[in-house]
């Protein structure tokens, strides 16, 4: 892969957006789960897919909008899903769930009326489902690398906010905490990272980028931050991995990448097992 | 106005539902007072302590804070508060006491400004308070209920708020170190003037150390100093929840 990542400009695209999406999928993802927002990332990754149905259509059906570039399209249809979703859980406040199934199947609903009315289930669509080596474009990686600092920087600055938020949303309304203007912030976040991550993983298996790092990083870690760090570096693990093997027996990222994730998962499983079994032994 | 005034109730009523929870109450909070508010089970006493912190709004009446109406009162950081459940806190955080006991000090850092090492001296301190120093680097899913109860008063305590808000901070908590807590309460009262607003059902305990004491059953049945109250039970120290009841049903019959 390191001489052909030299040569090909597209593998340079696919290794640097890998690299940035392993870090900010799994730091929002931290958050994500530990609020049981989990559904949240699949509802809007489902969306994204319709924003990319909806884009494929126009290209087909509107004359002059032939570089139009998908994966904007997509992020714009995620944002919105995020801002419906936040207005859906204030209609349904007994149950606010409802509002993802709601968004999730309506997306899917939608998307799948443009993609046939677009004669789109073609090798295209395939690499938006199950991610791809080779569809990240130059243009695609810079916005990628934009949304990342804009996440980093973010999450930074408003780290102590979201932690009271996640861990005792009743005390920080008392901290003064301005929770909804927050919350809103982070699923725009949200969105906006699913939409950049679908490239690699794609549209199917982004969530599981986003949770299956923090799942194992939750099994070992003592402190939130230990958390954060975990679920990055098994994020980063997850990726290098899966878009190495996937270059070489020429299938789609997105298995790789989350099979990978799945076997970190089974070693912390094990790692915690063997760890408690030899306590117990030693008799601590 | 009046400026020792940290808490006044006018006239507040309430419902969830149907049923009115709390009823016409009227009282304030002075300055430097350790005010006890006890009342039955689903007498109206946690309701009370969330419309003073603006959790639910009230139906009728008004609260203020420092003299501020709640909609403009902003300074949060004057306040702590313990909730009544320990499991109001999201249980399956992967957070160590410590990054618990700093997230205290939120409401006084404000926006875009950032825990320090100062700020971890400061949890490290409150922790001693509470005893529970040596688990500064435990994960908080991993204490005892009772051990994070504790954590969660070194966290309202760390911000070093005026007035302190506490529904039942002592339940599930072994006598030592409820004995030991009392003691810090009327530490922080007497020599830092920390006025306190402490909801619990030992009234024995509280009718000790409380200044003031304010019974409740939906309406406010009580209030004044643990003397009167005293006074009023015919000098008799009051230990057994039951009798506080007869007390309250005989005081009803009264009014
Ligand atoms: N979230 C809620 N929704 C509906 N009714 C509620 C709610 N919380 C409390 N109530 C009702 O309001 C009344 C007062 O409840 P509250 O929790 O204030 O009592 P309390 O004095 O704190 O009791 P306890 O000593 O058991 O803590 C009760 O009748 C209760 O059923
Ligand atoms: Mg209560």
């Amino acid at each position: 892969m390191l001489e052909g990542f030299l040569k090909y400009e597209f593998l340079q695209n696919a290794a640097v957006t890998g690299i940035l999406i392993g870090l900010v999928a799994p730091l929002l993802g931290v958050f994500i789960v530990v609020r049981r927002l989990s559904l949240i990332a699949d509802a809007l990754s489902h969306i994204t897919l319709t924003g990319i149905a909806a884009s494929l259509l126009l290209e087909k059906k509107v004359t002059g909008i032939n570089d139009w570039n998908p994966v904007f399209m997509g992020m714009t249809f995620s944002v919105l899903g995020a801002v419906l979703i936040e207005r859906l859980r204030s209609v349904y406040k007994n149950y606010e769930e409802l509002a993802i199934p709601i968004i999730l199947s309506g997306g899917i609903g939608l998307g799948v009326v443009f993609i046939s009315l677009a004669d789109g289930f073609n090798t295209d669509l395939f690499s938006y489902l199950f991610g791809s080596v080779a569809a990240v474009s130059r243009s695609n990686m810079w916005t990628v690398l934009i949304i990342t600092f804009t996440v980093i920087l973010l999450v930074f600055l408003f780290y102590k906010e979201l932690f009271v938020l996640s861990f005792d949303e009743e005390n920080a309304r008392v901290s003064g905490v301005k929770g909804h203007w927050i919350h809103f912030l982070f699923i725009l976040l949200v969105a906006l990272v699913i939409a950049s991550s679908m490239q690699v993983v794609g549209i199917l298996l982004v969530s599981a980028l986003m949770t299956l790092p923090v799942a194992s990083a939750l099994r070992i870690a003592k402190s939130f931050k230990q958390t954060i760090g975990l679920s990055v570096l098994f994020g980063e693990i997850s990726v290098l991995i899966g878009l190495f093997s996937a270059y070489h027996l020429s299938i789609p990222p997105g298995g790789t990448i989350v099979m990978t994730a799945v076997l970190i998962l089974i070693l912390t499983m094990a790692y915690k097992k063997i760890n408690t079994l030899f306590l117990i032994k030693v008799g601590v | 106005m009046n400026e020792q005034q940290v808490v006044e109730v006018k006239n507040v009523s309430f419902k969830y539902e149907k049923e009115w929870a709390v009823e016409q109450v009227d009282f304030s909070i002075d300055k430097g007072q350790f005010l006890g508010l006890v009342g039955p089970n689903g007498s109206g006493k946690t309701t009370l302590v969330n419309l003073i912190l603006g959790l639910i709004k009230p139906n009728k009446g008004s609260i203020q804070l420092f003299n501020q109406p709640l909609k403009h009162f902003k300074d949060w950081r004057e306040i702590g508060y313990v909730s009544q459940t320990s499991n109001s806190f999201n249980s399956g955080f992967p957070a160590s006491v410590l990054e618990v006991v700093r997230s205290g000090l939120v409401s006084r850092l404000g926006m875009f400004r950032f825990l320090k090492r100062e700020h971890t001296q400061k949890a490290l301190e409150a922790l001693k308070i509470v005893e529970m120093e040596e688990f500064a680097k435990s994960n908080i899913g991993e204490l005892s209920g009772g051990q994070q109860q504790r954590v969660l008063i070194a966290r309202s305590l760390v911000s070093a708020p005026s007035l302190l808000i506490l529904d039942e901070p002592t339940v599930g908590i072994d006598e030592k170190h409820v004995t030991a807590f009392y003691e810090l309460l009327a530490r922080l009262n007497k020599n830092h003037g920390i006025t306190l607003l402490m909801i619990t059902h030992d009234i024995a305990t509280i009718t000790e150390h409380a200044t003031h004491l304010v019974f409740m059953n939906r309406t406010i049945r009580f209030h004044g100093t643990p003397e009167e109250y005293n006074q009023y039970n015919g000098n008799e120290p009051n230990p057994i929840y039951g009798h506080m009841q007869q007390q309250l049903n005989h005081m009803e019959v009264m009014s």
